[in-house]
């Protein structure tokens, strides 16, 4: 009995790894618990499109590593700075540039069609459609970008 | 002769097999059967011991959940058609220990929804005489949702969460759980905190939202947990900040 | 009172590191990563772009986007660790890689933006 519940409270069980043979009686009955595939992503699109999804932080964590060697440029002084404008330009760095911005984009994208889910925003008793939500984050999206573009193109 | 179509059906019998098989059947194809109408095809006709769970044949007793086709499925709603022609591949639900051909073992997820205080619960009952607690449309709204579940743990099967750690509490449960705190009657929101807000409750989830997709009355499971870690923090950092309004 | 957990912290850091990153890092990597390096558009010159970066306002933007975005980085990436690779036995070894490479780039962070005339 006491087995049992350890069982049922998820201790895991190795296919057929009870004994060489089967062992079932009827008051100690043997079941099959099947193992997870360490690829178990691998073999579906929608599963696939989440890892990729959580991927997109190893993009996020470049973008600052790349950020912090541009602000070290900067205060290094004009050659450090063009030394990382001329890095920039290689093949390599525009190729994870170019890849980062794919990923960061999809980022972009799940995390606002994901968010009204977690946030449930009621205006009289009604519960505002996602939309609405998803929406209006597009639309802040939209504005602080040309902001921040504008800002740094000004300069 | 009549249109077939065939299903391969997993087979498991502990007490002979090591491990579990796939058995092929032909049955006859028609556009208004669902699934388990198969089953019960080649219960009835061909094969006698097959075993499965099964009850209303409506959607609401929850029970006929199995792996169609790789998808988790309540197998009274869906229809061979969709799949024509074959062939059907029918599995017990994933990521649950098998007893016997289609049928699972539950009692972890049994345990589970009861783990999260499934009832209302009230700091003090209010007398008789003051009548039964009353509850407007509105605040019936904001849990109704989470409501629906019937228990039959499409979502579980859908979540690969629940199937690498299988002590996360699980989508159905969360859900539940959430459906109490909403309840404008309940004030066993804290206590359920103190239960979910566990490593093994709700943040084991990474919002892979397959429970959703997969729900058969619409409950989004996914949701409930999001909105769960959502009051969790802000609950965190609230007490950070007003450490002498923490109980 | 039980001790108090630490995943509602992290969460809500991995939360708000989500909303910096979506809203901010496009707009960013395509002007520094793409545009500017493959002339679509004339970067600012180098006085401009160090003046603008080093005022105080800019400074503490960029300290915030950085830090927020590795903590998002920190807990999404520990987790896809654990789900995608089933490495949960290396529990101790991720944490302290994750978190701890997050507060060392937040410390980065910190002592270049600060230095930063």
């Amino acid at each position: 009995m006491v087995q049992i519940a350890a069982d049922a409270l998820g201790c895991q069980v190795k296919p057929g790894g009870l004994s060489g043979t089967p062992s079932h009686t009827a008051y100690h009955p043997r079941w099959y618990r099947e193992r997870v595939s360490t690829y178990w992503w691998l073999w579906k699109w929608r599963y696939l499109k989440f890892v990729l999804r959580e991927l997109s932080s190893v993009p996020v964590a470049y973008f600052v590593t790349l950020t912090l060697v541009q602000v070290h440029a900067l205060s290094d002084g004009p050659q450090a700075y063009a030394d990382f404008q001329r890095w920039m330009t290689h093949p390599v760095f525009l190729t994870l540039n170019a890849i980062s911005f794919l990923f960061v984009l999809f980022h972009t994208v799940t995390w606002f069609n994901l968010a009204p889910r977690a946030i449930v925003v009621r205006l009289r008793g009604k519960r505002v459609p996602e939309f609405l939500i998803a929406g209006s984050n597009y639309a802040a999206w939209l504005v602080i970008s040309a902001a921040v573009a504008w800002l740094i193109l000004r300069s | 002769m009549a249109e077939t179509i065939k299903l391969e059906v997993t087979r498991y019998a502990p007490e002979r097999h090591q491990a579990p098989t796939s058995q092929s059947f032909e049955v006859p194809y028609r556009k208004d059967w669902v699934v388990l109408d198969a089953l019960n095809y080649i219960k009835d006709n061909l094969d006698g011991s097959l075993s499965y769970r099964w009850s209303c044949r409506m959607g609401i007793c929850g029970s006929c959940g199995m792996m169609v086709n790789g998808e988790p499925k309540l197998t009274c709603a869906t229809f061979l058609s969709k799949y024509a022609p074959g062939p059907v591949r029918v599995e017990p639900l994933r990521y649950f220990p098998v007893v016997r051909d289609l049928i699972i073992e539950m009692t972890d997820f049994m345990a589970k929804l009861r783990s999260v205080k499934p009832w209302i619960i009230r700091e003090e009952e209010k007398p008789l005489s003051e009548g039964e607690y009353l509850q407007t449309p509105e605040q019936l709204d904001t849990y109704k949702q989470f409501s629906m579940c019937i228990n039959c743990m499409l979502c579980y099967a859908a979540c690969p969460v629940y199937g690498l750690d299988p002590l996360f509490s699980g989508p159905a449960a969360i859900a539940l759980a959430q459906r109490y705190n909403l309840d404008s009657r309940d004030q066993g929101a804290e206590e359920r905190m103190g239960i979910l807000s566990q490593h093994a409750g709700i943040w084991g989830c990474t919002f892979v939202g397959e429970c959703t997709r997969v729900c058969p009355k619409h409950v989004d499971p996914a949701g409930a947990i999001q909105q769960y870690k959502l009051t969790a923090a802000k609950e965190w950092f609230k007490s950070l900040l007003m450490p002498w309004g923490a109980k | 009172m039980a001790k108090k957990p630490i995943e509602p912290f992290l969460w809500g850091l991995f939360s708000a590191g989500g909303v910096v990153a979506a809203l901010l890092i496009p707009v960013h990597l395509f002007l520094f990563g793409l545009a500017f390096p493959l002339g679509w558009l004339t970067p600012p010159g180098y006085e401009s772009l160090r003046a603008l970066a080093s005022h105080p306002l800019a400074r503490i933007y960029l300290f915030v986007l950085c830090s927020f975005s590795l903590f998002h980085w920190a807990h999404r990436f520990r987790y896809t660790l654990y789900d995608g690779l089933q490495i949960k036995h290396l529990n101790e070894v991720i944490t302290v890689f994750c978190y701890g490479g997050a507060l060392a780039g937040t410390a980065a962070a910190g002592y270049l933006l600060w230095g930063l005339r």
